[in-house]
């Protein structure tokens, strides 16, 4: 019989504290749903979120390592643009 | 029949099922035909014994002679156990084990949701913890019989062998006897519970373009203590341990 491993889906989880999901790994399944449903027996045993997303990894588009100088290298002189000289009041949280 | 006592074989008959068929859903760890598929499976096994823990747990408080879970779960030979026949059916192949845990998962999503209504706290407090399990439990068997009936030709033939080789092991959770008549309406009417049962069953049946079986002549015998050789086998396996190292720790 033939044999078709299952595609690769990747796994993003909003744990209760977190503002955003955070990608937590990968796993194979047939559809969406089946992703789902895995991610909360593979990633979420353990109490770690409140929200789950999956998205198929041959649909994410990755930048070029070959490309990284450009990408990234001119940015790593320009401090200026760390807002970090500015005086934070008590109580803001997020930031 | 005395209502403790009564309470006492109603609480073995919940706790014992979940335990015997968390036992049979843990055999498949390490062989699930997937890795995603393996661990949800342990998950499944592992809510399922720790649903056990709570009823025996309450069983044993309730008996009174200083039996815990424990004492209950590796103590008892087979005829003193009070599963359901479905609960200790061989794994089989995949199919057989995802329609086993469907036509449970049914069956036990709606007694949950009777006894998370009963008038006895302590049982209702379990129930209605572990319901919410039971629904997810109810829906990852049930997208699998779906998937597998209405897959391949071979998957859907699997799948229909199994539901026809299990479905004669149904009809004993809805059966009334003299320890549910011995607790009246403090837990739900086993009867009452078909219709609920039938709806669930018969929309995932058809959605898997699975054939119902005609109901028929219905195995039973589990909740009075009458099992299949297929538990002693289990229980040779799940008791070893306990048994061999009485009071062993980590």
């Amino acid at each position: 019989m033939e044999r078709k491993d299952w595609p690769l889906w990747e796994v993003f989880v909003r744990s209760r504290s977190g503002l955003a999901h955070r990608h937590v790994g990968s796993l194979h399944a047939v559809d969406g749903a089946m992703a789902v449903d895995m991610a909360r027996d593979v990633y979420c045993r353990r109490a770690e979120g409140v929200s789950v997303w999956v998205a198929r990894s041959a649909d994410i588009v990755a930048s070029d390592p070959a490309r990284k100088d450009e990408m990234f290298e001119p940015m790593t002189d320009k401090v200026y643009r760390h807002p970090t000289f500015y005086n934070i009041p008590d109580g803001v949280k997020n930031i | 029949m005395e209502r403790a006592a009564a309470l006492f074989e109603y609480l073995l008959r919940h706790g014992d099922s979940c335990l015997i068929l968390g036992h049979r859903v843990a055999e498949w760890c390490g062989h699930a035909p997937e890795l995603e598929e393996d661990i949800a499976l342990a998950n499944i096994g592992l809510d399922l014994t720790g649903q056990a823990e709570q009823f025996l747990a309450y069983a044993g408080t309730l008996e009174g002679k200083g039996r815990d879970a424990d004492a209950l779960a590796y103590s008892r030979d087979a005829w003193d156990f009070r599963n359901a026949l479905l609960c200790e059916r061989p794994n089989g192949d995949f199919a057989h084990t995802m329609v086993r845990q469907f036509l449970f998962d049914a069956w036990q999503v709606e007694a949950f949701a009777g006894l998370a209504r009963a008038s006895d706290a302590r049982l209702a407090g379990i129930a209605a913890k572990a319901a919410k399990e039971a629904h997810y439990h109810l829906r990852h068997s049930g997208e699998w019989v779906v998937r597998l009936g209405d897959g391949t030709a071979e998957s859907h033939a699997r799948a229909q062998a199994a539901v026809d080789a299990l479905w004669e092991y149904t009809g004993e959770f809805f059966e009334t006897d003299a320890v549910v008549a011995a607790l009246g309406d403090s837990v739900p009417d086993p009867a009452a519970l078909k219709p609920a049962w039938n709806a669930t069953v018969d929309e995932v049946l058809r959605a898997a373009t699975l054939r119902r079986p005609k109901d028929g002549w219905t195995q039973t015998g589990g909740y009075a203590g009458r099992h299949s050789e297929a538990l002693g086998h289990l229980l040779a396996t799940m008791q070893f341990l306990p048994r061999a190292y009485p009071g062993a720790t980590w």
